[in-house]
């Protein structure tokens, strides 16, 4: 009999599979560094993790609570700094970032910093941080979220950070290194982008989702992949690391 | 060097580097005991109206015994900037101290949500602001550092983000590329919570630096508080330790746990569940301004804060949280 397994345990098993062995992620707390420790305690043990304050692949004891906290450092290679994590990414040496956001539209571009006026926005939220930044120098860059429509946006109220902007050809004519949006993982689906419009396209629909659920929860028009697939679901070895070993304290699984 | 696209955002501070060079000029260089209470070095440093910046990372290696005195002494109209500043912008906003912001991570702490005292003020239309990304802003203040008047980025380029800061799309004189101009930034007076100084300001942090080699080396006035206060010999025994050199340095605070309740790399962890009731107290505005009242304006220093959090027993506590002795 297949494991059960809650919608985030899936999302995080998903996201730690796309993450190869010997490249470097750019994570945050919560999902994105549960994929990546899930990824090093299965297929890619030598991927090298950084944080944006300064943490450089550290041994992380725990789920960090801050992208600067003790734990982003611990038994690192290096405590370095702001300028220094993001050098790197300006340089080209690392691979993927995860991101976050409030509204996210069909080119993959999020916004995090308000919903309203500007001057006096309706809803306030944190802004960049260093989100801009990795979207901007990451080579690859990854969402993990809950599919809905007042998420998933025709329109942004604000672009934080950009994905492929205005499609394709956008981000090199705005002076963007190469680089962009790579996959989206949803509590429905994952999803990729069209290799031409730079548009989001459905890739693989999770067990008991088809795409008529995903294009109601979402607010525009997403095409889908010609070879549209279908996720597989997490495994019991994977299940069991992510349960003991990555986030024994439920502090991430225990959302869903 | 063609601009091809300015960001409408205001711009704070004076980006001219001969200005910061005049003022520079002028700062003593000698080797004297800086010493002095958080009460005193607010007075003298942080008037109304100057713009002021934090080092650490979101509720780590903040000087948060500066932000304190800051809003006890009741101070307004401040210019703030905030790369992932999160409690340390959670305390100033409880005493709407900054009216003018440059904006890189704010609102938020984190992984423990949006403080909503931080989104009622950033709501209410009185705030001035430019964002920025984390890397601009820390672009920033390295341009400062290095005394020119623009530091050179790609990321911000194509978004909302560029439009609200004060940031220039210009044509590279070498590649004909497009690169993202950013002003220096010189912040009137910073303030950088560290491990170890000594009496004239030869500091030592510890863990990651953020971006507080740029900060302290761009501030024009800096105050330095620290965990422990050390003699001189102990930093010439060891100068690779050194961070910041005492000549950038006007005020040092001695403040054990003045980083409470955030995370001090390994000295004390942060305390969660204080930081949980700021954010559940700020729900409601009149239960916020008795908590004010109580740990702020009604105590004179930030040690008698300590002891109404549990003093010396809580940082013990806390201790052992950060050296993962379970």
């Amino acid at each position: 009999m297949a494991p059960e397994y809650n919608m985030m345990e899936l999302m995080i098993c998903v996201a730690a599979r796309y993450l190869e062995d010997g490249k470097t992620v750019a994570v945050g707390t919560g999902a994105p560094c549960a994929a990546a420790m899930l990824a090093q305690k299965t297929k890619s043990p030598n991927l090298v993790v950084l944080f944006e304050a300064g943490g450089i692949a550290p041994q992380l004891p725990e789920m960090p609570i801050s992208v600067g906290d003790s734990r982003t450092f611990y038994r690192a290679v290096m405590a370095a700094g702001m300028v220094d994590t993001m050098t790197t990414c300006a340089r080209g040496q690392v691979d993927y970032a995860f991101l976050g956001g409030a509204q996210i539209d069909k080119y993959g571009n999020i916004n995090s910093t308000c919903i309203g006026d500007y001057n006096k926005p309706k809803v306030r939220f944190p802004g960049s941080g260093g989100a801009n930044d990795f979207a901007s120098l990451c080579w690859k860059t990854m969402i993990m979220t809950v599919h809905s429509k007042s998420r998933f946006v025709e329109t942004c109220d604000f672009i934080t950070s950009p994905g492929f902007l205005t499609g394709d050809g956008a981000r090199e004519a705005a002076g963007l290194p190469e680089g962009g949006p790579y996959k989206i993982i949803t509590d429905l689906c994952v999803m990729g982008f069209d290799e031409k419009t730079k548009a989001m396209t459905i890739e693989s629909l999770h067990p008991g989702v088809d795409v008529d659920k995903v294009r109601g929860e979402t607010g525009f028009d997403l095409l889908v992949s010609d070879q549209l697939g279908r996720t597989e679901p997490p495994t019991e070895e994977e299940l069991r690391l992510l349960r003991d070993e990555v986030d024994p304290l439920k502090l991430v699984i225990g959302r869903a | 060097m063609n601009v091809l696209e300015e960001g409408v955002g205001p711009l704070f501070m004076d980006p001219d580097p001969d200005k910061a060079r005049e003022f520079f000029r002028t700062k003593s260089r000698a080797m004297v005991d800086k010493r002095m209470s958080a009460k005193e070095a607010v007075e003298r440093f942080i008037p109304d109206g100057c713009y002021f910046a934090t080092g650490g990372f979101g509720a780590n290696r903040i000087p948060n015994v500066i932000c304190h005195e800051v809003v006890r002494q009741r101070r307004k109209g401040l210019g703030f900037s905030g790369h992932t500043t999160t409690h340390d912008f959670q305390v100033l906003c409880a005493g709407r101290c900054f009216d003018k912001l440059d904006a890189a991570y704010i609102v938020g702490l984190e992984a423990r949500g949006l403080s909503p005292n931080a989104r009622r003020y950033m709501q209410s239309g009185e705030v001035q602001v430019a964002d920025w990304s984390n890397y601009a802003l820390a672009a920033r203040l390295r341009a400062a550092a290095e005394g020119v008047s623009f530091g050179l980025t790609r990321s911000m380029l194509g978004t909302d983000t560029f439009k609200r800061s004060a940031a220039k799309a210009v044509e590279c004189p070498f590649t004909g590329k497009t690169l993202c101009a950013v002003p220096a930034l010189w912040p009137d007076v910073v303030a950088i919570h560290v491990h170890e100084a000594d009496m004239y300001g030869n500091a030592v942090m510890r863990g990651i630096s953020v971006a507080d080699y740029e900060l302290s080396r761009a501030a024009k006035h800096l105050i330095i508080t620290t965990e422990r206060l050390v003699d001189n010999s102990v930093i010439r025994d060891d100068p690779t330790a050194t961070s910041i050199p005492f000549y950038l340095v006007d005020a040092v605070v001695e403040a054990p746990g003045g980083c409470y309740p955030g995370n001090m790399p390994y000295l004390y962890f942060s305390d969660e569940e204080h930081l949980a009731e700021w954010m559940r107290v700020e729900k409601d505005p009149d239960e916020f301004a008795k908590f004010l009242e109580k740990y702020i304006y009604g105590v004179d220093t930030f040690e008698e804060y300590l002891e109404l959090c549990g003093g010396a027993k809580r940082l013990e506590e806390l201790r052992k949280i950060e050296l993962v002795e379970n």
